[in-house]
């Protein structure tokens, strides 16, 4: 094989565009700028490693399945880990939407980065809704039965019905989390190709 | 060549600040323990709720009046989901949002007829019946008018409708085999039998609770049940769970405007609602775009908080 037809390849035109987006430096960075230096940063940070517990607490109930949970104290503590670790990625979600938005975090070409985080934070609420309707207890009975009504006068709830059980532990474990994950990771890339906001240009003022 | 206007919430200067060391997998690390410690304190702490579901066994010995009349009202077609509409029938038009009905063009895709669903065939399911046997064959051979007219008899006789000795009391002489359906059904369902039959309709293996819990949201227990776990106050039920527990309280946005006008007093609150939370999404979303909506963090230098450090280090230098 010639090194003209390797330069031709897929694979490489792939890795040589992804390694000019995102050079290892830019992916793991060592340095920073001196402006990041708030509290509020915390927040994202915060935000992925609770998606990080409560996905490995979800996979935990997922061992033994649905009913576990009901019947097992153990089974009820991975629930309650799961049910925290969901209350502090949303508030952590949360702070942080509203400390980029402060920050406006989307100037620079950063649209995309502020776009797939707000996504995902719709996603992540559906996620958990999903999650609420699908427990299997009084709770999901009656949220199931309030919600329906909402989503039934959209026309959406003949296609996605909150009172099936089995649909919404799907839509929960499986689809609602894959797109959750994957628009997060697309959303971290997206920083780290752009880097962090700076801050807004008052410097000029003040030397005038 | 023409230099393009600096737009101060679109655009940003090249940083010629200075760089900080920056070990980003060791925040990461600390990041994810500190997080999944938190977490299990609260978990110690806090614990989780898991209050056992309604079944309409429970529901039926515990309010049997309750069902009877609930069972009657599927049966006159007086009930929230025979009056429903879309998508479980043509009760109604459902909701408008303006001149769009959208769940009327949707249709009837999750079919339900609350006469044949909730009554009819699970009393067939009933073994060794022969009264109930002659009485659901009274029902299947009489005219639309005589089934009218026996459901509309009951109806009138129920407001003195009662329960003893594990029978529906009621006086309805001219109802037909009505009476005789709505007992054996109040039995059936305190026995237990009517939360498998209504589940176990699309076979042996099943997932979807679609007809009981409708069944159930139609009578007045569940929702007492949560007026107990303080889990109504109108609309807001939705974000709640029982006991002192968060619940989802990121729709507090959505609940919110369930109780304020002109929401809580339209026919059309949900696709409302819906309507106004996909416009304000969707302006969430395009917010680096939406002059006015995109200034506001300039204007109100919030920012300043946030960047404390490196301003005070410009005002310094």
């Amino acid at each position: 094989m010639s090194y003209s037809e390797i330069e031709r390849q897929w694979t490489t035109r792939l890795r040589r565009r992804f390694v000019h987006l995102l050079p290892p430096e830019k992916l793991l960075p060592d340095t920073q700028p001196t402006y990041v230096s708030s509290w509020i940063y915390v927040f994202g940070v915060t935000t992925l490693s609770a998606l990080m517990v409560v996905i490995a607490s979800g996979c935990l109930l997922a061992i033994r399945g649905p009913q576990w949970w009901h019947t097992s104290s153990v089974g009820h503590f991975v629930n309650s880990l799961h049910l925290w670790s969901v209350e502090i990625f949303f508030f952590a979600m949360v702070v942080h939407l509203w400390g980029k938005y402060f920050m406006a975090a989307w100037r620079g070409g950063r649209a995309m980065t502020w776009m797939t985080g707000v996504v995902t934070f719709l996603v992540s609420i559906a996620t958990a809704f999903t999650g609420y309707v699908s427990q299997s207890n009084f709770d999901s009975q009656w949220i199931s039965t309030q919600a329906k009504d909402g989503i039934n006068a959209t026309g959406a709830g003949a296609y996605f019905n909150v009172l099936n059980m089995g649909q919404m532990l799907m839509w929960h474990i499986v689809l609602l989390p894959l797109v959750a994950v994957l628009l997060t990771a697309l959303h971290v890339l997206l920083v780290r190709v752009k880097g962090v906001v700076p801050p807004f240009e008052e410097h000029v003022e003040v030397n005038a | 060549m023409r230099t393009k206007k600096f737009r101060p919430d679109v655009d940003v200067a090249p940083w010629k600040g200075g760089y900080s060391p920056y070990d980003i997998v060791k925040e990461a690390t600390i990041a994810v323990i500190v997080v999944a410690l938190l977490t299990v304190v609260l978990a110690v702490v806090f614990g989780s709720p898991d209050e056992h579901a309604i079944t309409i066994k429970t529901w039926s010995n515990a309010a049997p009046v309750d069902f009877a009349v609930t069972a009657l009202s599927e049966l006159n077609g007086t009930s929230g989901v025979a009056k429903y509409g879309a998508p479980y029938n043509t009760g109604s038009s459902g909701q408008a949002l303006g001149p769009l009905t959208l769940a009327k063009w949707v249709g009837p895709r999750i079919p339900v007829n609350t006469v044949a669903d909730f009554i009819i065939d699970p009393l067939k399911a009933l073994p060794n019946q022969p009264l109930l046997t002659q009485s659901l064959k009274q029902w299947s051979s009489a005219s639309p008018s005589a089934r009218s007219s026996w459901v509309a008899n009951y109806t009138t006789a129920s407001s003195n409708i009662s329960f003893a000795q594990g029978q529906v009391v009621i006086n309805a002489p001219s109802a037909g085999p009505v009476p005789l359906m709505i007992n054996d059904l109040t039995e059936m369902a305190r026995s237990g039998a009517l939360d498998q039959a209504l589940v176990t309709q699309a076979g042996f293996y099943t997932t979807d609770y679609t007809l009981p819990l409708l069944f159930l949201a139609d009578g007045s227990y569940l929702a007492n049940q949560a007026e107990r776990q303080h889990l109504t106050g109108d609309r807001w039920g939705m974000m709640n769970e029982t006991g002192n527990y968060p619940g989802q309280a990121w729709l507090w946005l959505y609940t919110f405007w369930y109780q304020v006008p002109p929401f809580s007093h339209s026919g059309n609150a949900d696709v409302l609602v819906w309507g106004l939370m996909m416009v304000l999404s969707v302006g969430l979303l395009l917010t680096p775009f939406i002059p006015g909506l995109r200034s506001i963090p300039r204007l109100t230098r919030v920012y300043r908080v946030i960047w404390r450090e490196h301003y005070q280090s410009l005002e310094k230098s």
